[in-house]
């Protein structure tokens, strides 16, 4: 499967997610968003960032216990719980905002 | 390749069989692993060209090896006691997620191969070759099978369909037909140590962020100890643990449990992981190298005794293989085994139940708890497939079904029991057992999910049922999931040890461990 940005097409796996994880830039979570029936916000990309530091730093996403915390420090503990991050991203911030972040899907017995 | 739509069956409160409806669950298939991941386990990255003859070639092996394979391929006399006992058949209406039919996808072939009357009469005896439509329907069938073992609870022959699957997938992987879902996570397992793959900096992480925030919550330090030599316990749990919610819930209890109790404990960045998927794909050479990273931890920390979280599959491995595997338990031949088993300290059980272990601080009053913090919650038990119906707690029979629910009515007021024929050794599996829990069979998670949902609704309406507790990594990500579809929240979903979590009474700061007062008490 592929994902085409500004013309150049983008390799990703069955469900969607990036192959190469070095072909992330901004315009391609925007498009992997598209697929996601998502349209980025300020919100989204606040979470999208914490998720690419995160990810550079241990190589593997957050837990979700760590995400909320940490989107409630930065944003205010009314941000900090999973309820706000589920109505940005449905189907589940670790998949989804996983996905659009270009990072690995997170497997297990999760 | 997007996941077909389909239709959430309508809950009755009631467990129907349903009329069968031929091939409605021919076209789902979990995505297949690529040459990356089948390369890794040491499996053929694609489809052999000689495929026919490898798989009829294993399937020898396997026969020959497993001596239970072989009887269970010669001793079904088709009397249907097994039609209506599949959670998958009851949720979908395929009549080849009907047990005796799963087996017989493999029975056919065997018949054709191995049996004098399948060999020069095939069609009189209902023979057939392997061919490549044969080779799908396994990859299909053997995939909506979550290894649960209840059909074999009501087999009069005791024959275990889910040993057929494990068969069914090593000749797959053989031939190299393998799963992504299973084999990506066993390949992680293999490479970094656990199924998420959590390299030990972000352990660290996630373990330095649970101690802040327990000591917010309570103004107590718990510590969650990493690579500790000497500690007396090694905790063996689900990565999900470390992960997902509502899994940590339950890590948080464990941890609370040691600290209350004053047991020093351990955690292992090498062996941060209780599941075992060798055990899915029937792979004992798999299974054998993801449970030695547990002995390897064990003997690098010097552990006195190992106790696993709450993790259905893994018991079960531990419980029936650590002994003899790894040195976890009596029998083991080999030095490092032999050496294990020296080092452990045989007055507890080897490995222990993380319910077991509670249990007994529970019932020696080691640890105190105010069983009035979980009274806004009414809740259930679902026995998870592996713990009831392959492996025991305690030293009494029935001691894995007793002794859950006794830590549960120890910490907490209200608790209903499901429908009988839906729970102890006839529990249903919560549908993403086995290697099925993943997206892409959705469909087969939900539609077999039905039975148990259907009795979860019954306890709903009837009693109040408000909280569903496990004892699984897999049953509680597959019931977070699948109770939203059903029209549940999936706030319902949680451990034993969350339960035990909200209401232990933790000994504060400056007080001296629980475990020698109630040693001196215990003594008088």
């Amino acid at each position: 499967m592929a994902l085409e940005v500004n013309g150049v097409s983008i390799e990703t796996d069955e469900e969607g997610f990036l192959v190469n994880l070095s072909d992330w830039t901004p315009e391609a979570a925007v498009e992997l968003a598209k697929g996601e029936s998502i349209d980025l916000t300020d919100s989204h990309w606040e979470v999208i960032n914490f998720l690419r530091e995160y990810y550079d730093e241990y190589q593997i996403a957050p837990a979700v216990r760590v995400l909320t915390k940490a989107i409630g420090k930065k944003l205010g503990p009314d941000k900090g719980n999973s309820k706000y991050l589920y109505d940005l991203f449905p189907y589940g911030p670790g998949k989804q905002a996983c996905k659009i972040a270009g990072l690995p899907k997170p497997t297990g017995c999760i | 390749m997007a996941a077909r739509e389909f239709e959430v069956p309508k809950l009755t409160g009631e467990i129907k069989v349903p009329a069968l409806q031929e091939g409605t669950m021919a076209g789902v298939k979990g995505f297949i692993a690529n040459e990356k991941i089948q390369e890794a386990l040491g499996y053929p990255g694609e489809l052999v060209e000689d495929w026919h003859d490898k798989a009829i070639g294993k399937m020898g092996e396997l026969l020959g090896k497993y001596r239970s394979l072989q009887v269970f391929m010669d001793a079904c006399v088709h009397c249907g006691a097994c039609t209506d006992k599949c959670h998958y058949y009851l949720g979908t209406s395929d009549p080849k997620n009907m047990p005796v039919a799963r087996q017989e996808l493999m029975r056919q072939v065997y018949r054709r191969h191995f049996t004098f009357a399948g060999k020069y009469f095939p069609k009189l005896v209902g023979a057939k070759d392997l061919t490549k439509e044969v080779l799908d329907d396994w990859y299909s069938y053997y995939y909506q099978c979550s290894e649960c073992r209840r059909c074999s609870v009501y087999c009069p022959y005791g024959i275990d369909t889910a040993e057929i699957t494990m068969a069914g997938r090593e000749i797959l992987d053989s031939v190299g037909i393998g799963q992504k879902y299973s084999n990506e996570i066993l390949g992680k397992l293999q490479r970094i140590g656990n199924n998420l793959g959590l390299p030990g900096p972000a352990i660290i992480n996630t373990l330095e962020g649970l101690e802040e925030d327990v000591l917010d919550d309570t103004g107590v330090p718990v510590k969650f100890p990493l690579d500790v030599k000497g500690a007396e316990v090694l905790l063996i749990t689900p990565s999900a643990d470390f992960f997902s919610e509502p899994h940590v819930e339950s890590l948080i209890g464990y941890a609370k449990v040691f600290h209350a109790a004053g047991i020093s404990w351990t955690l292992s960045s090498q062996a941060a992981e209780a599941g075992n998927f060798g055990l899915f794909i029937g792979s004992y050479e798999n299974t054998r190298k993801a449970a030695m990273r547990i002995r390897d931890a064990a003997l690098d920390l010097g552990c006195k005794r190992i106790v696993v979280g709450e993790c259905g599959h893994a018991w079960r491995v531990a419980y029936s293989f650590w002994n003899t595997m790894i040195g976890v338990g009596d029998g083991a031949e080999d030095e490092f085994g032999k050496k294990l088993q020296a080092q452990l300290d045989h007055n507890y059980p080897q490995p222990a139940h993380i319910c077991e272990v509670t249990h007994d601080l529970l019932t020696r009053g080691v640890i105190k708890v105010d069983k009035s913090k979980n009274d806004d919650r009414v809740i259930t038990f679902h026995d998870s497939c592996n713990v009831s119906r392959a492996s025991r707690m305690g030293d009494t029979p029935g001691g894995q079904f007793t002794i859950p629910r006794e830590v549960i009515k120890m910490v907490a007021n209200n608790y209903q029991e499901m429908a009988p024929g839906t729970t102890h050794e006839a529990t249903f599996c919560c549908g993403g057992g086995g290697g099925l829990l993943t997206d892409d069979l959705m469909e087969v998670r939900v539609k077999g999910a039905q039975p148990r949902m259907e009795a979860y609704k019954e306890v709903v309406d009837n009693n109040k049922v408000n909280f569903l507790a496990l004892i699984c990594a897999i049953c509680k990500a597959q019931f977070t999931k699948v109770l939203p579809y059903y029209g549940y929240d999936m706030s319902m979903v949680g451990g034993v040890h969350q339960l035990v979590s909200t209401a232990i009474e933790l000994p504060g700061l400056g007080e001296g461990p629980a475990e020698a007062e109630a040693e001196v008490a215990g003594d008088e």
